[in-house]
């Protein structure tokens, strides 16, 4: 009982063949081949399949993937230029060390992501906020705090 | 996972109709609670009927009280500057649920129907006498959220039934509320305990400016002496409960405490004491319930003291302080 859904994913229209019963972290990863999004917990309790629908970080292992239908997705791999250029939170996240293992990354630079583009210039509170939802065993999330404040720094500045 | 087919009604009545002809089907709206149970292989639906597309679920309605629709996020509440202002204690129950994530898409409508013990909505809901809008087979009708609340994921709906939405209504001009969860962690937390309380004071006898003079003062504890010394007088109070029982619950012998009586330190420490004794919570694994009672003791007086902080504070731009 395969459906055919339409949406925008990283910029670009696409239509797909889906069972009803996919989340979309199941399209993304298994279908797709984005394995940009992890699944951690698999109960939208680890963040690390965190991904942007119509401008607000959800949790994609609990999406329905025929929710999806009609909207705006962007992934990780949405974020850097065509020529490579990473976006300003990843490469502060380089540059900080907001990065360990790596597993947690992805998810917490969309769930940053959605923050800046809706608030520019967040406190150290709205930056804690926004990734409350993103577990991180390994860098005790200070290098993870900084790296956001100051992407959120450079994004201003330009 | 097991297969099932998704359908994605516009109205309650298509809704409704999906429901009655077919097979094995289970309502779901944000999906926090549907889709984990899912997973967990709890719930293994047929047919899952969305009501995330409904149109006429999605209304936040501020005039004389406040009506919000079932299908709306606890995002979109805690973005509400009006809900925040005046019915903070379910300001405060939003703005800490789960996620960031969860926020976004779980409803305020799911909150209610799955009906945890812990459920962070319940409280405000129960403090604000809050009246269930339920679709029906034969029409719309009206339920008290004490009514519809039955017990541990249990509520009063038939098979088929959807909440439209959930009515509050308007509040004295003298009024404060406020919601404290209590977790060992910040987010992304279950409460260990949850108390809401709302109180309006009569302000009757006093001159209209009487809050300024309250307004200049910092310390928590001379508000109550200068509310005891020129004699105010609570109106009104509700204070519910979470996780003390199998469903949120009002400490009724605590309001009645509250009611008429002039405002003081120590009425507050003996109404905290007397929601203790209506409390009956169970030892888990989230908390013992000896610990769970002194924390009800504890939380009531600090949930009345930071419902009259915002009641004084109520025209300011700080409020709900976070305190």
């Amino acid at each position: 009982m395969k459906r055919e859904i339409a949406f925008t994913l990283n910029n670009e229209e696409i239509a797909v063949e889906v069972e009803p019963n996919w989340t979309l972290l199941y399209l993304l990863r298994e279908v797709l081949e984005m394995t940009g999004a992890k699944e951690g917990c698999g109960v939208g309790e680890c963040g690390a399949c965190t991904v942007i629908v119509d401008g607000n970080a959800i949790s994609s292992c609990l999406y329905p993937v025929m929710e999806v239908e009609g909207k705006n997705v962007t992934t990780i791999e949405g974020l850097s230029k065509e020529d490579g250029t990473l976006h300003p939170l990843q490469q502060s996240f380089i540059e900080n060390n907001g990065v360990q293992c790596g597993y947690c990354t992805s998810g917490m630079i969309m769930s940053a992501k959605a923050l800046l583009d809706k608030n520019p210039d967040p406190t150290e509170n709205d930056i804690r906020v926004s990734i409350a939802g993103n577990i991180c065993r390994c860098t005790g999330y200070v290098q993870i705090v900084e790296s956001i404040r100051k992407a959120a720094e450079k994004m201003k500045n330009t | 996972m097991k297969g099932y087919d998704y359908y994605k009604p516009d109205t309650i009545e298509e809704a409704m109709k999906m429901m009655s002809t077919l097979d094995g089907a289970e309502y779901i709206a944000g999906g926090t609670d549907v889709m984990v149970l899912i997973k967990k292989k709890a719930l293994s639906p047929q047919n899952l009927i969305s009501l995330r597309n409904i149109s006429e679920l999605s209304y936040i309605d501020t005039d004389n009280g406040l009506r919000i629709g079932s299908g709306v996020t606890h995002s979109r509440i805690s973005e509400s500057d009006f809900i925040k202002r005046h019915y903070s204690a379910l300001f405060d129950a939003v703005s800490n649920i789960g996620s960031v994530q969860v926020r976004n898409v779980g409803t305020v409508g799911g909150n209610i129907c799955n009906a945890a013990p812990s459920a962070d909505t319940l409280c405000p809901f129960l403090v604000f006498d809050a009246v269930v809008l339920i679709a029906g087979q034969k029409g719309e009708y009206q339920l008290a959220i004490d009514d519809f609340l039955l017990g541990p994921n249990r509520v009063a709906l038939a098979k088929g039934e959807i909440v439209k939405g959930i009515n509050l209504p308007a509040l004295g001009a003298n009024s404060g509320s406020a919601y404290i969860k209590h977790t060992r962690r910040k987010a992304m937390e279950l409460p260990i305990v949850g108390i809401a309380a709302r109180i309006d004071i009569d302000a009757k006898g006093h001159p209209n400016d009487w809050k300024e003079a309250f307004r200049r003062i910092d310390d928590i504890s001379d508000m109550l002496r200068l509310l005891e010394k020129e004699r105010f007088v609570c109106n009104d109070a509700r204070i519910a409960m979470g996780v003390v029982a199998p469903r949120p619950i009002r400490a009724k012998k605590a309001e009645s405490a509250l009611q008429g009586k002039v405002i003081s330190e120590g009425l507050l420490d003996e109404i905290g004491r007397i929601a203790a004794s209506e409390s009956q919570p169970r030892d888990t694994l989230r908390g013992e319930a000896w610990y769970r009672r002194e924390m009800v003791h504890v939380l009531t007086k600090r949930a009345v003291l930071m419902a009259l902080e915002r009641m004084i504070h109520a025209d300011s731009s700080n409020n709900p302080k976070t305190s």
